[in-house]
């Protein structure tokens, strides 16, 4: 129990896939504006991760191990990812419209999320047991939700902020990320 | 004929500085901060994701007519998929250095926006050889940015720059650039640059040297400023 609180907690803040780990970047800079698409994409983001580790764990460990297969493991990954977000974007717009049209274009784009590729890879490489790897997808898929709504609201005050023009937009960004990232630095060594 | 070699020159010069895939574009984010704390890194990650560009390019673009446009996507995913496996495999054999260093980012290049923007803009719609050139050009430009970065971060952060002491910051390096935050900082400033260079404004204002003497002086604009 005590391992997989820490590999959890250690996922969300230490490891933050986002800010320390730079995996999902693209939607990190390009969804984090409002704090209801920020919390939609991390929803979403923390859903698929932890259906495609569902998936991919047992398809690694029962059909590619055996047989000799491991280096198909990007392209299959992948495709499962793929799949599921398809499949849940199909489901989403039967059983919860509401949710399906909150998340909008967001949905589709996950595929080529690499926070998502990056966990069910990281499950494998770090040698997790099943429960391990969904309690590592759950933190992955948290910290990432975490980093987005925080940095939504930094960006809010950023737009009122007077910057250079050069800095404008992107830059202002990144530099903001930066000091955001530098406040999840103090998570460091919390669980050594 | 010349008119051809001109556009498949600009297909392979474009990637370079005017559309330059990491700084310009913006494509690509996630290798780009993530393994740019070395020079050397830039440079392995950098050549790796241009030979994947470059196989999935010549690929995508033979079989554009071949797949169906309703599954190109995941098409292309396994393509894509297929060249990453490979290089995979050729760093672990030949190259086990830059493999251990480059780590998952290397599996991380089947989801490089920079490749699948390429295939679905440029490669399922133009020829081999154009692909191909495109493919070389944004190559080098991601290469190039990964350098930059990799160099600014690797100086500043390490006071080392491929393996060689620099030696005003060897002692005290500022440990902040190589570590996350100091990605973030580094290419926000990086961009601002590009931003400043794109915006320059005519060199008549640049190259002022005063107002007396210029001949422009009554209609020059800045002229309040100056006093």
């Amino acid at each position: 129990m005590k391992v997989l609180a820490v590999i959890l907690l250690s996922a969300m803040l230490t490891d933050n896939f986002v800010l320390s780990k730079f995996m999902g970047i693209c939607p990190f800079l390009g969804v984090s504006k409002k704090l209801d698409s920020a919390a939609g994409m991390g929803i979403a983001v923390t859903f698929v991760m932890l259906c495609a580790t569902c998936v991919t764990y047992p398809i690694h460990h029962l059909i590619l191990v055996p047989n000799g297969l491991e280096y198909f493991d990007t392209v299959v990954f992948i495709l499962v990812i793929a799949l599921f977000v398809q499949l849940v974007e199909t489901a989403m717009k039967k059983t919860i419209p509401s949710l399906y049209k909150a998340l909008g274009v967001y949905l589709p784009l996950i595929t080529t999320n690499c926070a998502v590729l990056g966990v069910t890879v990281l499950n494998i490489d770090n040698g997790y047991t099943f429960v391990q790897s969904i309690v590592n997808s759950l933190g992955g898929g948290l910290g990432f939700m975490l980093s987005l709504v925080i940095f939504s609201g930094v960006r809010r005050k950023l737009e009122y902020a007077d910057i250079p023009d050069t800095f404008k937009g992107v830059p202002a960004t990144l530099i903001a990320a930066s000091i955001v990232s530098v406040s999840f630095m103090g998570f460091s060594g919390l669980f050594s | 004929m010349a008119d051809k070699k001109n556009s498949l020159f600009g297909e392979l010069t474009k990637g370079v500085i005017k559309e330059n895939p990491t700084l310009v574009m913006l494509l690509g984010m996630c290798p780009t901060l993530a393994v740019t704390t070395q020079a050397m890194n830039g440079i392995g990650m950098g050549l790796a994701t241009t030979f994947v560009l470059l196989g999935s390019n010549i690929v995508i673009s033979a079989l554009r007519k071949v797949i169906p446009d309703k599954v190109r996507i995941p098409a292309f995913i396994v393509i894509i998929a297929s060249f990453v496996t490979l290089i995979g495999f050729l760093l672990e054999g030949f190259v086990p250095s830059l493999y251990d260093s480059l780590g998952i980012y290397l599996t991380l290049i089947t989801v490089n926006c920079i490749i699948f923007g390429r295939a679905e803009m440029f490669a399922s719609k133009n020829n081999v050889i154009a692909s191909a050139c495109d493919a070389i050009g944004m190559g080098i430009g991601f290469t190039l940015a990964l350098f930059l970065m990799g160099s600014i971060r690797e100086i500043l952060g390490a006071g080392q720059w491929m393996g060689m002491n620099i030696p005003a910051v060897h002692n005290n390096p500022m440990l902040l650039f190589i570590m996350p935050a100091g990605g973030f900082f580094t290419l926000g400033c990086i961009i601002a640059a590009v931003n400043k260079l794109k915006n320059k404004k005519p060199p008549l204002e640049i190259e002022c040297g005063g107002c007396e003497g210029c001949p422009m002086a009554d209609k020059c604009s800045s002229k309040e400023a100056d006093k």
